[in-house]
């Protein structure tokens, strides 16, 4: 039973360029709410900012300004809040080539999230938590002895989001999960995704280019664009109905076989 | 437009590493003049290593161990490019087939200036141009891909990854070749840049009239943008027809797959629920 909310957030960047440095506001008053239960998709270019939320989300950036509540209490920036705080709020990054570490196995990834936020718990106990989690991504849990060169790009993505189900969050950051995976297994990365949302109660920030899967996989879309949040919505109004200029830009611009051939009869 | 500008037969290419890799196995169809044919598959099914099978640039281990491409002039005659001598496909290629490979944009040397770059094509492939000649030309190419002339001066680090996508696709058209293959040219970029540089494919391809091999595995985009579709696994085409009839009518049970792998971005949710695991 988590939400974050984000209310007036500015980040700004300095970028210098010899003796002169300008400013680049990245981030430029944004606000949100995410709720337990709900997913809500993060849409824009590259360089819209989407990333940068992301990063602010996790704390891995200090805000220029606005703030970040965590169930209505302004989140913790140091101390055993904190730690809370990076517990309850989990990522999946895009690549899952790069977000694992070669050099360890699969039980490895996902029993260090265990022990750093569950001390608690015993060496038994850290092990059937480990079968329990890939499990519950749909992995065969003798795959735990594996290193990730030995997995596929999907396997390794399941493996990525088991080590962020690991400290039980509530928030769940996913910047373009599927993104580097194949296509014909896409659909059952973000599947399993929803599933798990649903059954962990999760707050799911979606953050993607591709708006078909934004409009079928989440309930709300915001869209960005230059560091604003142009438009904001239910998923299938923002789409179908897109009022600001930009969403109808970003609409056009996303192939759609429909436009040319009519229905497709699936 | 329906004269065939390629016709390939029987085409296999094998990876010679121990267990052998059949990469693409069996492999026939034509190219028209002036058609998008779109060639979708997911990785790994061997749609890369067909065109660089195509113009004869794969590195060993992979060898054609069997078929040929046979590229037909103009004028009719045709000319089979295993037969041809490595002068012989170093002066053809690019000359009648040009290549925009995944990632072309950063295969723009990072110390050379574009324009020098570009006069390499000239210098190398139409020795007895003028240099004012070149130069003209190089801008008008540029302009072409609504790139504007005076970039010719910038070094790749000072445009960004659309503009050096468009520069190299400015450049496979600099001598004006009857084919254009294009491999995952657009995965890099982002939906808009993407958009325009597919606008711009298919406006230039309309005025010059050069038939394009486009690779992806974005159905989807090659549905919309093809005038033809191969779907590829595992080294076969398992089916190639018509984008349209394709779309509609798919006869392959993996075309179906692949057709269900891209939810609808406006029509209805069809089949596709949300949170059941498929």
């Amino acid at each position: 039973m988590t939400s974050l909310e984000v209310r007036g957030l500015v980040k700004d960047y300095r970028l210098r360029d010899g003796l002169r440095s300008t400013r680049l506001r990245a981030v430029d008053d944004v606000g949100f709410t995410l709720d337990h239960g709900r997913t809500v998709a993060l849409v824009g270019q590259s360089g819209s900012g989407k990333s940068t939320i992301a990063r602010l989300l996790l704390q891995l950036e200090r805000p220029t300004a606005g703030e970040i509540r965590l169930d209505g209490r302004p989140v913790a920036r140091r101390g055993a809040g904190l730690i809370r705080y990076r517990r309850l709020v989990q990522m999946v990054f895009q690549d899952p080539f790069a977000s694992l570490n070669p050099h360890h196995d699969v039980a490895h990834h996902l029993a260090r999230p265990l022990r750093l936020h569950h001390p608690e718990l015993s060496r038994a106990d850290v092990d059937a938590r480990i079968r329990h989690l890939l499990e519950r991504v749909q992995l065969d849990p003798a795959m735990a002895g594996r290193r990730p060169h030995e997995l596929s790009g999907g396997q390794r993505q399941r493996v990525a989001i088991a080590r962020a189900l690991a400290p039980s969050p509530g928030i769940l950051i996913a910047d373009e999960p599927v993104s580097m995976l194949d296509v014909s297994i896409r659909l059952g990365v973000l599947n399993l995704l929803a599933t798990l949302q649903r059954e962990e109660d999760l707050g799911v920030l979606y953050i993607t280019h591709d708006l078909a899967t934004a409009r079928h996989f989440s309930d709300d879309i915001l869209v960005m664009y230059r560091g604003r949040i142009v438009e904001h919505g239910p998923a299938d109004e923002v789409i179908l109905n897109p009022k600001h200029e930009y969403t109808r830009l970003l609409a056009d611009a996303t192939p759609d076989p429909e436009r040319r051939f009519g229905p497709a009869p699936r | 437009m329906s004269r065939p500008v390629l016709t390939v037969e029987n085409l296999s290419v094998d990876y010679l590493v121990d267990p052998v890799v059949h990469a693409v196995r069996d492999v026939s169809f034509t190219l028209r003049r002036g058609e998008i044919l779109g060639l979708a598959g997911e990785s790994g099914c061997g749609k890369s290593t067909l065109a660089y099978g195509l113009v004869r640039l794969l590195k060993p281990p992979a060898a054609v161990t069997a078929g040929r491409a046979v590229f037909h002039a103009e004028d009719g005659t045709g000319v089979d490019w295993g037969e041809l001598s490595t002068e012989q496909l170093r002066a053809a290629r690019w000359d009648r087939i040009s290549m925009v490979f995944q990632g072309a944009m950063n295969s723009l040397n990072p110390v050379i200036s574009i324009r020098d770059q570009f006069e390499d094509v000239f210098l190398t492939h139409r020795p007895g141009m003028s240099r004012a000649d070149r130069r003209r030309r190089c801008g008008d190419l540029l302009e072409r891909v609504g790139v504007d002339r005076t970039r010719l001066r910038s070094y790749p680090h000072e445009l960004s990854g659309g503009m050096r996508q468009r520069v190299m696709i400015a450049m496979a058209m600099a001598l004006e070749p009857q084919i254009m293959i294009m491999d995952e040219p657009t995965t890099a970029l982002d939906v808009v840049v993407q958009r325009d540089i597919l606008r711009e494919i298919s406006r230039l391809r309309d005025e010059l009239g050069f038939a394009v091999v486009f690779i992806t595995h974005d159905l989807p985009l090659l549905l919309e943008i093809s005038d033809r579709i191969a779907v590829m696994r595992d080294g076969r085409i398992v089916e190639l027809g018509d984008a349209a009839q394709l779309y509609t009518a798919p006869r392959h049970e993996y075309t179906r797959t692949l057709l269900a792998s891209f939810p609808s971005l406006t029509g209805d949710r069809g089949s596709f629920v949300r949170g059941v695991a498929s």
